[in-house]
């Protein structure tokens, strides 16, 4: 940290907001205990901390979503009273949250300006010269006119920061942005932010991805189950020191496999078309084959038909050419009911849209679509007493941080939904997996749990279709690693017969022959 | 039947196709602002009823029309107040709330009449010296349209004007923006610091003006005397032209006039004595809105929220 370093009006290194002795209690749960932290002018803050650990709520009580039951917090020296994100937002502070605040039907461009008008005549012109230079500086590619909803998550993700961006704010706080952008756009964002930060603007970021908190920050606060750990100079750090104040304890960073021992296909998709009527993109002949007891990456950036692949898997949509047969059965038309009853099961990306039942308990949610096994019912009623158990195992064995198995769902923490779905999905002896962005906004030990799991299931005979963002999820887990573009697969190839750069470079859309040109 | 369509005969049917469709056009439009931020008012049919009686206690009291219409629009906005409070406020299930209005709308008029105008056990019927049409120079002397266009009550101007007015203000004002957008994500205005209790006192209590305005329609203009079942079910059919209308204005104006036409044809039918089941004419705007509802369904704009209560912090 260069403390001396001042230049001009904006003095870095001082404190801008401080958060003293916060504490914040929900039923059952201390979310907040005493937290002092104090984040400095024009520094990237990153807040760390398991999933659960009080991260989201710190960030809402600074942002007055959330009162503090005790404790203050201070601008410039100043006790700050945060009745309502208003009062945030007039002290020039803005936050992008963990789950997208968007008005779905409505287009980019009025959820952008949403809060921001001044005059009572709605005047797009002047919001929409901003937006478009905004989007040509940082080479996003949205039209401001597209309806937010038919967006892909990575590109409602840039209009949730746009959106922030646009109130012209001092503070900035980020909840997990990068967790469902590309490779590409995450550096994308992080140059954003470190030119955001050298103009004068203080940032908090909370991620779970270590790398990205070496990359980025100046300093790092580590909180654990609502406690602060500690802040440290990040450059006096290194990943393993983090993810044992993180965790308490040393944590394996590298999941191990042996190798595949691939059998008869389990899914085989071939030459399958998909209109896009949905917003979830369209799928132009795409074949992919899993085997039995093995994992395939399916590498893309956000929005080239991975959502209609998924849909198309799980039978939420049906190809309107082309075939797609698990263990052997044609599927093509199958209701996703049927093909659940085949041993599929599927992880959504979109956790809250399709993964869960918010408010249903998370004990309901550990069951939902299962209910109908003999395990949970006999006639059609529910056995209430095999359930507690399931969910008791289940709230054990992935760290499900809940009060109880009774709790709404709504109120847990993001990475904690995630566990639901995962618990879930794995619990009946799949024989295909599908699993879409499996680990977004888990903590490193619940990410190393769930791709453990993954291998223990491909190990155990289960053909795992992955598709995921995180090329170095795709390169730890893959036995075949598919490229996905435009709705086909590119390229199909093993990790080891590839590089990051590569599968970029497919991911991008170049072909093998126009490589060179490039 | 052959001289049923005579010219006369479908120049009225076209007369009466506004008239008609004026309480339903102004009920519904404000309905639409009401709902556009989020909440159901299903007290439309108790509110039109008391505002039919206000507007006539006024204008009987006082002499003046115009005094009867800001009569009907306190009496409409006063239970709209109440349901911003329950909904808004207190956040009661609006399903609830709505019904309960309902109630207390038609109950309170009825009694409230009565209180007034009963006399030794028989209620006086007394009558306004209603609103005549309000002729327009020149344009009503073109044959046919004008009659048809130009020779109307002010409130059906109004309605009609009310339509391209609430079109304008939903999409075209930050006002209206804000509101669209409570209606369908309430956490995501909250947290760009729009406030949300105040816009949707503003959208009901105005929805309640506007049922308020369309129930005086009958008892001032269409009409001249207040009675029981003055409304006649015409509440719930403009709440089922909204839905109808898929929450656009312009489909509004097209909902109200086709069932305004509808139920024209048919008294003409009736006046001509062909006998056609009137509970049939009831259930039409039902019938049409649900096959709307089907046709619509991957167009739906209903707002998302709509019903839901918004509590901060909830997640
Ligand atoms: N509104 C609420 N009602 C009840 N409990 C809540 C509420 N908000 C948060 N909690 C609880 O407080 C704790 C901290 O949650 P928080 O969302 O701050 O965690 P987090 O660090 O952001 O985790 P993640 O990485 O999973 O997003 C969790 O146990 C959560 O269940
Ligand atoms: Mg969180």
């Amino acid at each position: 940290m260069a403390d001396t370093d001042q230049s001009g009006a904006a003095a870095p290194g001082e404190n801008i907001l401080v958060a003293e002795e916060v504490t914040k209690v929900f039923p059952g749960v201390v979310a907040n205990d005493s937290v002092n932290v104090a984040i400095r002018r024009a520094e990237i803050h990153c807040l760390l901390g398991e999933n659960g650990a009080g991260k989201t709520t710190l960030a809402d009580i600074l942002y007055g979503v959330y009162q503090p039951d005790e404790g203050r917090v201070l601008l410039e020296g100043e006790p700050l009273e945060l009745n309502s994100p208003r009062d945030a937002i007039e002290a020039g502070i803005g936050m992008v949250h963990q789950h997208f605040e968007l008005v779905p039907p409505m287009s980019v461009i009025e959820n952008v300006v949403i809060g921001t008008q001044a005059k009572q005549w709605l005047d797009l012109t002047e919001a929409r010269r901003r937006l478009e230079e905004f989007f040509a500086d940082y080479d996003v590619e949205i039209d401001p006119d597209a309806e937010v909803g038919r967006l892909s998550v990575g590109e409602q993700q840039w209009v949730e920061i746009f959106k922030t961006l646009y109130f012209g704010v001092e503070i900035l706080i980020l909840d997990e942005p990068t967790a469902v952008l590309t490779p590409q756009g995450i550096d994308e964002l992080f140059r954003i932010l470190r030119r955001m930060r050298d103009e004068g603007l203080t940032i908090i970021l909370i991620t779970h991805k270590l790398k990205e908190v070496m990359d980025l920050s100046d300093r790092v606060t580590v909180l654990r189950r609502g406690k602060v750990v500690g802040t440290v100079d990040t450059a006096d750090v290194d990943q393993r020191d983090l993810a044992r104040m993180m965790v308490g304890r040393e944590v394996l960073m590298q999941a191990d496999k042996a190798a595949s021992n691939v059998g008869e296909p389990v899914l085989e998709v071939e030459e399958i078309h998909l209109e896009s009527d949905t917003g979830r993109g369209s799928l132009d002949g795409l074949s992919i084959t899993v085997g039995s007891g093995e994992i395939v990456g399916v590498a893309g950036v956000s929005g080239n038909g991975q959502n209609a692949l998924f849909d198309a898997v799980v039978g939420v949509r049906h190809p309107e050419t082309g075939s797609i047969r698990i263990t052997g059965q044609d599927t093509t038309e199958s209701a996703p009911h049927r093909i659940a009853t085949l041993g599929v099961a599927s992880v959504p990306a979109d956790r809250i849209a399709q993964g869960l039942m918010m408010d249903f308990s998370v004990k309901e949610n550990l069951v939902l679509g299962n209910q109908r096994e003999r395990q949970f019912s006999r006639a059609g009623i529910l056995n209430r007493g095999q359930i507690d158990a399931f969910a008791a195992e289940s709230i054990d064995t992935y760290e499900i941080k809940t009060p109880s198995a009774s709790q709404i769902t709504r109120t847990l923490s993001g990475g904690n939904l995630q566990k639901i779905i995962m618990a879930r999905e794995l619990s009946g002896q799949p024989q295909l997996i599908v699993a879409h962005q499996p680990t977004r906004g888990l903590d490193i030990a619940a990410t190393e749990y769930v791709r453990r799991r993954l291998i223990q299931e491909r190990d155990r005979g289960a053909g795992v279709l992955l598709m995921s963002e995180d090329l170095d999820e795709i390169f730890q887990l893959s036995d075949r690693i598919a490229v996905i573009y435009d709705g086909r697969i590119v390229a199909v190839t093993e990790p080891d017969a590839t590089t990051l750069e590569q599968i970029g470079m497919h991911m991008a859309g170049a072909s093998d022959t126009d490589r060179g040109s490039q | 039947m052959e001289d049923f369509f005579t010219y006369s005969v479908i120049l009225g049917i076209f007369v009466a196709t506004f008239k008609i469709a004026t309480p339903l056009l102004i009920a519904a439009t404000g309905e639409l602002v009401a709902e556009s931020s989020g909440i159901l008012n299903l007290s439309l049919e108790g509110t039109m009823t008391l505002g039919a009686f206000t507007g006539f206690l006024v204008a009987n009291e006082t002499g003046n029309l115009w005094l009867g219409l800001v009569g009907a629009a306190v009496g409409g906005g006063a239970l709209g107040l109440l349901m911003a409070v329950m909904t808004a406020t207190v956040k009661v299930n609006q399903i609830v709330a709505g019904l309960a209005l309902n109630i207390l709308g038609l109950g309170g008029a009825f009694f409230w009449y009565r209180s007034v105008y009963e006399e030794g056990g028989a209620v006086a019927f007394p009558t306004v010296d209603r609103f005549q049409t309000a002729t327009v120079p020149l344009l009503s002397d073109i044959p046919a349209v004008g009659e048809v266009f130009f020779d109307q009550h002010w409130l059906t101007y109004f309605g009609v004007l009310m339509v391209p007015a609430t079109f304008i203000f939903l999409n075209r004002t930050k006002y209206g923006l804000e509101l669209r957008s409570i209606g369908h994500n309430p956490e995501a205005c909250d947290m760009r610091g729009v406030g949300i209790i105040s816009r949707q006192y503003t959208a009901v209590i105005y929805g309640g003006v506007m049922a308020g305005l369309g129930g005086a329609y009958l008892s001032l203009a269409g009409g001249n005397q207040f009675f029981d079942d003055i409304v006649a079910g015409r509440g719930w059919i403009a709440l089922a032209i909204v839905i109808f209308g898929n929450w656009r204005a312009s489909w509004i104006l097209g909902g109200s006039l086709l069932f305004g036409f509808l139920e024209a044809t048919q008294l003409s039918l009736q006046a001509s004595g062909v006998d056609l089941p009137y509970q049939l004419l009831l259930a039409l705007p039902f019938i049409l809105t649900i096959v709307a509802l089907v046709l619509n369904r991957s167009r739906s704009q209903v707002p998302l929220a709509l019903t839901i209560p918004y509590h901060r912090g909830e997640r």
